[in-house]
């Protein structure tokens, strides 16, 4: 960093006049957002020129967009001018200085995932020096990739490394000027996550942002772009299920996937957020924009995702089914409890032959949460004999939440095929007793009929994923019922 | 082993069990029988734990405790398991699952080790053929697509699993055609012993033919207005029940 600390100073001083300001050893720029904020953030992320014109174009696009107000959430005005677009990876002077400083209710919630306590240390986000074990694990894990040829880094770093790849395929599944959020993390993002696996390779293991995450704060605009080449395989797995904190409250992240011929992706997602207290305040706004491109023929990309966190969620994983007799899938259980909203599902955009997609979303609401699935299945002209299946189930818990379901088809050739089944069910006073007059705790019988609830998407999570999902489902909704 | 004494209750404002009494000692089979709308299902579901029940009067003491001060699910630990009249679907729950888990939490109760699934397999085996389960039922989700019967004969599969202490049987024969009710009356009896007590709720008399009750209860508007041998049932099978009301009154 101290590389271009004479560079940002002229830049600084340059700009000062125009309320730009920033200490450059505290390393966090100023409120606010403008083209200097942008060119600030290029320069210190050190980036070819080429990136920052397109950070600059989306940024220009960005101010002519306005807010979306069509999801069906309620969401406080947010000043963009407001929020600091570039910090340093967290010193350790910010944030608790120990658990003590932490809420209780969310050591409560790491001490039932069974979260050692170095790590809830590092969830809180309380200044620690070793923050893994794992260290060691991931130089073995980056050591097993390489001999594959995967390549598996932070975004910045594949500017670095890899700038012909990133210059390929950045914004080509969600261009810069797609949507409000996306184009204003296309301006500003910070860093992320970069995969590409070569061609015909299927990569060894779950890539886990697990790993990744540690080395450095991504931030609140996240990007992330994965690439998988001709016959090629990958399983991707984002998130964690313990409860993340963090001081910014919007997250607008890109998720873009690349499919080329007989690839397959298989993304998964557990979001936990902070989904602020039992009255809705201090939760993450989480806006995100994923996308995947089936690209090439036969090529297959499948979303799944457990969505417990935020206080709003907005969030449609899409596939755009390109390539003849491509494959596209959406897995998703949401969970809203308290005061949280969620508005969330798919779009499955079918353009090539014989192509076909599935959706199974369930979405599950407790006290005062309101929650909504849309959803999009658009079957272009030249889709012939796409199929599409969808399912979008609601599970309510008392009578105070709700649950919304906007599907929308739009079937432009005839030779389509397209299901669409909604249900919407009340986890019924009888089914807990009956659990209960069998001996089996009301906790654990809320447990076990919202996991039989979800039971179809979570087969589609990788195992542990999976174990874990059903475990965080239990403590989101602890006490929910009754 | 079961103790109760002047139990009044009510759904709402409106009063059920006005004043009942009855005793069940260990190894005895009652048959409580009553014209529809007497207080049996209230009665059962208040010995369960049902919620919306509320008792307002009287005690019902179970093995020295005092049973309503437990809830629902220690209730069960303790032994009582309810036979639904209506058994719940509930989907995407295995069958066998929820079954494990229920005897785990029982185990667990009774500080007992947990089984794990080589164990558990093996004693539901064995269980299946009393009550010929099939096969295919254990691994569907909870009573969802059962037949009227097939539900039946899982709740008492459940309870020769479960081995409880009291059975409370509500309404087990309705809707059961005759082949059912007779696998479902021999699964019964096969658990019948001297430590099990066993109460049964019915409107009918024809379980009976099937399950032999000690004492056979009436119970109208709220209380038992009669008591006898299994005579009685045949009694009130010919005669209806409009004779002991006015013999009562």
């Amino acid at each position: 960093m101290s590389t271009n600390t004479e560079n940002m100073e002229d830049l600084v001083g340059k700009d000062y006049e125009h309320g730009f300001v920033t200490d450059i050893d505290a390393d966090t720029v100023a409120p606010g957002l403008n083209e200097e904020t942008i060119a600030f953030i290029s320069k210190k992320k050190e980036e070819p020129e080429w990136l920052l014109e397109w950070r600059l174009k989306a940024y220009r696009h960005w101010l002519t967009m306005e807010d979306p107000t069509w999801a069906h959430l309620d969401i406080e005005h947010i000043d963009y001018q407001a929020i600091s677009y570039y910090s340093a990876p967290k010193s350790k002077d910010d944030g608790p200085k120990s658990l003590d400083e932490v809420d209780p209710k969310l050591l409560e919630t790491y001490e039932k995932l069974g979260i050692p306590l170095q790590e809830q240390k590092f969830l809180a986000g309380v200044a620690v020096d070793a923050v893994f074990d794992s260290v060691s694990v991931a130089t073995t894990f980056k050591g097993k990739l390489a001999d594959a040829g995967v390549i598996f880094c932070s975004f910045s770093e594949a500017v670095k490394e890899h700038p012909e790849l990133v210059k390929k395929y950045l914004g080509t599944v969600v261009p810069a000027a797609d949507n409000f959020f996306g184009a204003l993390n296309s301006a500003v993002f910070t860093d992320g996550s970069f995969v590409y696996i070569p061609k015909g390779v299927r990569c060894p293991m779950e890539l886990s942002t697990y790993f990744r995450i540690n080395a450095s704060n991504t931030g609140q605009f996240e990007r992330t772009l994965i690439i998988a080449d001709e016959k090629s395989h990958v399983s991707y797995l984002e998130g964690c299920t313990a409860p993340m904190r963090d001081e910014n409250q919007l997250h607008a992240a890109v998720v873009e996937l690349v499919a080329l011929e007989d690839a397959e992706i298989k993304y998964s997602t557990v979001q936990n957020w902070y989904p602020g207290d039992e009255n809705g305040v201090g939760g993450i706004y989480n806006f995100v924009t994923k996308r995947a491109d089936c690209r090439g023929n036969n090529s297959k990309v499948s979303w799944t995702q457990v969505e417990t966190g935020s206080a709003i969620t907005w969030k449609y994983p899409s596939c755009i089914l390109k390539g003849d007799n491509s494959v596209g899938e959406f897995y998703s259980v949401a969970v809203t409890n308290n005061h949280q909203q969620a508005d969330t599902g798919t779009k499955m955009i079918h353009i090539g032959k014989n192509t076909s997609s599935t959706i199974i979303s369930k979405g599950i609401s407790a006290r005062h949460a309101q929650q909504s699935y849309r959803g999009l299945v658009k079957i272009s002209k030249s889709a012939e004999n796409a199929r599409n299946y969808t399912q979008c189930d609601s599970l309510l818990m008392g009578d105070k939440c709700g649950a919304h379901t906007f599907p929308y088809i739009e079937a432009k050739n005839s030779s389509a095929t397209v299901e669409h089944e909604a249900t919407t069910s009340k986890i019924g006073d009888d089914q807990l007793f009956y659990c209960m007059q069998r001996g089996i705790k009301e906790e654990d019988a809320v447990n076990m009929i919202v996991n039989g609830f979800c039971k179809e998407v979570f087969k589609e999570l990788p195992m542990e994923f999976a174990v874990e999902a059903q475990k965080l489902l239990g403590i989101t909704l602890e006490g929910a019922v009754g | 082993m079961l103790k109760i004494e002047n139990l009044h209750a009510k759904i709402g404002n409106k009063e059920i069990l006005k004043g009942l009494n009855l005793s069940v000692n260990a190894g005895e089979v009652h048959a409580i029988m009553g014209p529809n709308g007497s207080g049996k299902s209230t009665l059962a579901n208040v010995l369960a734990g049902r919620n919306g029940y509320d008792v307002t009067k009287g005690t019902v003491e179970y093995e020295g405790k005092n049973l309503l001060e437990l809830a629902p699910e220690e209730r069960a630990w303790a032994g009582v398991f309810l036979a639904f009249q209506y058994p719940v679907e509930i989907p995407g729950v295995n069958n066998v699952y929820l079954l494990k888990a229920a005897v785990n939490a029982v185990r667990k109760y009774r500080g007992e080790p947990e089984l794990d699934a080589v164990e558990f397999l093996g004693l539901i085996k064995e269980k299946m053929k009393i009550v010929k389960m099939k096969e295919d039922l254990l691994n569907r989700s909870v009573n969802e697509g059962f037949s009227g019967g097939e539900k039946k004969r899982n709740e008492i599969f459940q309870m020769s699993v479960l081995e409880p202490k009291l059975a409370i049987l509500d309404e087990t024969d309705s809707g059961l055609d005759i082949d059912a009710l007779k696998i479902v009356s021999e699964g019964v009896n096969s658990l019948r012993n001297e430590e099990r007590s066993i109460i049964l709720v019915t409107h009918y008399q024809r379980l009976l033919d099937y399950i032999k009750p000690d004492h056979v209860h009436v119970l109208s508007n709220g209380k038992i207005i009669k008591s006898g041998g299994p005579d009685l049932a045949l009694e009130l099978e010919e005669k209806g029940y409009d004779w002991i009301k006015e013999e009562a009154a």
